[in-house]
């Protein structure tokens, strides 16, 4: 068989499309897998904590995020989109102030960001933002 | 151990007793995350601070674990309760064993 341009731009498209098939349930699966280590199982509800991530992060590679859950034991952050979506865990002492935290982290492309926080009474709180990079942060 | 890896912390230097106050802290640290590439296309490996602690007069405060998605120079902002007069230690710890630390004292005003 001859490859034409033709042939070649269907190949292509075609293998990219089968691409992005693949990836998106595995990096969703990957976080619920995250979540459930986390929580053991135990069933998580919106609200009764504060995530704050900016809409629009021109640079992928520090990204500003706090998070804040009164009452909570320890929050747990994870990037949805990111090769491995954990990004970091705070666990509270008997000295913290508040039960708030913030850093900077790394988004390899647009997506949600998710805190999942531990309250004193043993139910977990979870909340979500989606952010959209101009330019991803994880190099590769 | 990594080159160049200077803690910088930012505390009030005194405080009210039962106040709340806000830490900074930051430290230097390329924090490579081990999905990069070389120019041959060699996997840079991993190499990163991996736990942060901080302490007040030896009771602890936060204790994050940080993963390969924490950006360069890896920040972090909380706030911690001053019951008294005393001293707060900061530790880092790296992929590769180093421990670095520092530590700030406070004076009840």
């Amino acid at each position: 068989m001859e490859f034409t341009r033709r042939n070649i731009l269907a190949l292509g498209s075609g293998a990219f499309a089968a691409a992005s098939f693949a990836g998106m349930p595995a990096f969703a699966s990957k976080t619920d897998d995250a979540i459930a280590a986390f929580t053991g199982g135990a069933s998580v509800t919106e609200g009764g904590i504060d995530l704050t991530a900016p809409e629009i992060a021109e640079n992928g590679n520090t990204v500003p995020v706090s998070v804040s859950a009164p009452g909570a034991v320890s929050i747990m952050l994870l990037a949805t989109g990111n090769p491995t979506p954990a990004v970091a865990t705070f666990n509270f002492g008997p000295m913290a102030g508040t039960r708030s935290g913030a850093t900077r982290i790394r988004l390899a492309k647009t997506q949600d960001v998710v805190a999942v926080a531990k309250m004193a009474d043993g139910s977990f709180r979870t909340a979500g933002a989606t952010v959209k990079v101009t330019i991803g942060g994880c190099g590769g | 151990m990594a080159k160049g890896v200077k803690p910088r912390v930012k505390v009030p230097k005194s405080a009210a007793a039962g106040d709340v106050i806000t830490i900074k802290t930051l430290i230097s640290h390329k924090m490579e995350s081990g999905v990069r590439k070389d120019g041959d296309g060699n996997i840079i490996p991993r190499s990163i601070i991996n736990r942060f602690v901080a302490d007040f007069n030896g009771q602890n405060i936060i204790d994050v674990t940080l993963e390969p998605a924490i950006s360069t120079n890896p920040y972090f902002q909380f706030e911690a309760m001053v019951p008294e007069a005393g001293e707060f230690k900061f530790t880092w710890y790296d992929d590769d064993g180093s421990v670095y630390e520092t530590s700030k004292k406070i004076k009840i005003a």
